[in-house]
């Protein structure tokens, strides 16, 4: 996906640009849902489906070598930092032409050209790299951030802490975007978090602390690099606090029994980020459509690369163990 | 030739590492200004400032993780966990991340980080401050296991271990911080896999880790006088394994001896018996021997832990054991 230009405001054609880049997430993963559900692909899955604005926002506000590190719910992550439909696709089928050329699958996206340092399958696990990463920049004088992506439930894992505290004390150039979805699983925040303001958090460390409206993309996109631009100026890390929705299951299959029925369509009716962007920029039925083809072909062909991908032979499980 | 402690040994090979790189630099708790624990990184700082010698708060989660990210990045960061008891706390990060990330990403990065440790008996720490951990880190695919027992070998593996593209786990004991020798001007590199005859022998082969080596060194002594000639085999690195160092000399000798201090159930003597059972079974005279410590916690009192941990009266017990068998 191409970079926009790097500016403080955003033009409807950026906007709208956002836009057609949250929607082929969206599509990309009710089609990974579509065909997890028809038995083609193995493991186990989580999409972030009403989440898309934090990827999107975040990711367009990174430049040349910034780097990310993701979680177990990272497609839309991993494809806002440039990794191709196809790519990630052929990574869920389980191909060498994959992201991570099969080794890995959903929770362990791989991009290190692309700045992707990998998605994490351990909640918190990528947190303490992202400081290590950040030393070195600094340590290089690189002009480069690294920023780590997690959940509300990582928030009361030790490697949280000790990533923050260490990051805060040695001034690292990173960034901590927290997407509070206010569900760990199945564990609602009131049940996992004796606080409400998971800001808090940061601030304990004496970090600079942002609370920031997760489900819409322009705010995520300001917030980001405001933070970008505090951290690379040698000003320390920033702890962004976004605030967004999970419109779906912990898991594809996930029957949520653990949420009501009608919190999650009062969710779903107003917490679409996609909705909200449309309705801002004022999108006619014709031009979403037209879109939404668009990136719907991107997906579809998407799906026909990676069934036409190639499958590692079964030895190939022993290379890659070692340097 | 210059003498050096095992721990100058180790420092040695830090200080000429950073030396020549800067891509390697150090970090843990209390490394800077104390030396470290056990005073292995004594004067460092001065020479390299804090920046190199990086001083840590009791975060072994994010210091190791941190030494991995840096790794990621193209350093080649030596992570100190002051005792391997710590190492539980830092082992998601080295087993889940340090020895995942190049196989996950299947083959897109290196992660050339060392994590040297100590541990060790034979001064009443107890439980929590001495224990020898090295087959939990064997057994994990992706990392490479040293286990130095002398200054040479000190030296010339980590230094082969900082610039190992795999994550080490580096072992040291305390106990032979002291022990002195003379080693070379020059730092020569000892390649990961290779193990080292420190003794010829005919009747029996000790294959020892550690300070057992030493055990094993001086219950080959006792042996010798008593008509029983010993040889002594030290694999040094653990992973991966010279098994056919180990093979070889069991098939000369025909009578096998593992020992370590760790405790023997599960231990990576083990793993030594069962690599040279089967590469050595027709040669064999005896059933392998197993000489390490006794199925408990590390207790405080001396008489106690005396009792739990193996010494060289045990690998010389061990040695009489495997020759009477007919």
């Amino acid at each position: 996906m191409a970079k926009v230009e790097q500016k403080g405001t955003l033009s409807k054609s950026d906007l709208r640009e956002f836009f057609r880049e949250m929607l082929l997430i969206r599509r990309f993963e009710e089609k990974v849902e579509e065909r997890f559900r028809a038995g083609e692909l193995p493991g186990f899955l989580h999409v972030a489906i009403g989440q898309e604005a934090v990827a999107v926002g975040v990711c367009r506000a990174l430049v040349e070598g910034d780097i990310i590190a993701s979680t177990h719910r990272a497609h839309g992550h991993t494809l806002a930092k440039g990794t191709t439909p196809n790519e990630l696709m052929a990574e869920l089928y389980g191909k060498l032409e994959g992201c991570s050329h099969g080794y890995g699958g959903s929770m362990h996206l791989y991009d290190i050209e692309r700045g992707n340092i990998g998605a994490n399958a351990v909640v918190g696990g990528g947190l303490p790299a992202i400081v290590g990463a950040a030393l070195t920049f600094k340590l290089r004088c690189y002009p480069r951030v690294g920023v780590a992506f997690f959940g509300d439930g990582a928030t009361n894992i030790g490697t949280f802490h000790e990533a923050l505290n260490l990051a805060q004390l040695w001034q690292v150039p990173a960034v901590f975007v927290c997407e509070n979805n206010h569900w760990a699983e199945s564990t609602p925040s009131w049940q996992h978090m004796p606080i409400e303001d998971i800001s808090q958090r940061a601030v304990a460390y004496g970090m600079k602390a942002v609370k920031v409206d997760g489900q819409d993309v322009e705010a995520v996109y300001k917030a980001t690099r405001r933070a970008l631009e505090h951290a690379r100026g040698g000003k320390g890390p920033v702890f962004l606090a976004v605030n967004t929705y999970r419109l779906v299951g912990h898991y594809i299959g996930d029957p949520q029994v653990y949420r009501s029925k009608q919190e999650l369509e009062e969710t779903r009716a107003t917490q679409d980020p996609i909705e909200h962007l449309r309705t801002k920029l004022e999108l006619s039925g014709d031009e979403v459509e037209e879109i939404d083809r668009e990136v719907q072909e991107i997906v579809d062909a998407s799906v026909e690369f990676a069934k036409n991908g190639t499958d590692p032979k079964p030895e190939d499980a022993l290379k890659n163990v070692y340097a | 030739m210059p003498e050096l402690s095992y721990r100058e040994a180790v420092r040695d090979a830090l200080s000429r590492a950073m030396r020549d790189d800067e891509d390697v630099f150090i970090m843990g708790e209390d490394i800077a200004e104390m030396g470290g624990s056990m005073g292995v990184t004594q004067g460092l700082v001065d020479e390299f400032g804090p920046e190199r010698v990086r001083n840590t708060p009791i975060s072994e989660m994010a210091l190791a993780g941190a030494a991995i990210g840096a790794a990621m990045q193209g350093m080649r960061p030596v992570a100190e966990i002051m005792y391997e008891d710590f190492l539980t706390l830092a082992a998601e990060q080295i087993v889940n991340q340090a020895a995942k990330h190049r196989y996950m990403s299947g083959g897109q990065v290196t992660v050339p980080v060392t994590f040297r440790t100590q541990g060790g008996a034979g001064w009443s720490p107890g439980a929590q401050h001495a224990q020898q951990l090295e087959s939990w880190f064997v057994h994990i695919p992706g990392l490479k296991v040293v286990f130095p027992s002398t200054p040479t070998d000190a030296r010339g593996l980590l230094w082969s271990s900082i610039y190992d593209d795999n994550p080490v786990v580096f072992f040291e004991h305390r106990t032979l911080y002291g022990i002195k020798e003379e080693v070379g001007d020059e730092l020569e590199p000892i390649p990961l896999g290779q193990a080292r005859t420190h003794r010829q022998g005919e009747d029996v082969t000790v294959i020892a880790t550690g300070r057992l080596v030493h055990e094993a060194l001086a219950a080959a002594k006792e042996a010798e006088e008593e008509g029983i000639s010993v040889e002594v085999v030290d694999p040094r690195t653990l992973l991966p394994l010279d098994e056919d160092a180990l093979i070889s000399s069991v098939k000369k000798t025909n009578r096998c001896v593992v020992a370590h201090e760790a405790v023997v159930r599960g231990g990576f003597g083990a793993e030594v018996a069962a690599v040279v059972q089967y590469g050595a079974f027709d040669w064999l005279d005896a059933p392998i021997e197993r000489v390490g410590a006794k199925f408990s916690p590390l207790p405080f009192a001396p008489v106690m832990e005396d009792f739990v941990v193996p010494h060289a009266n045990d690998v010389l017990e061990a040695i009489h054991r495997t020759v009477s068998r007919t």
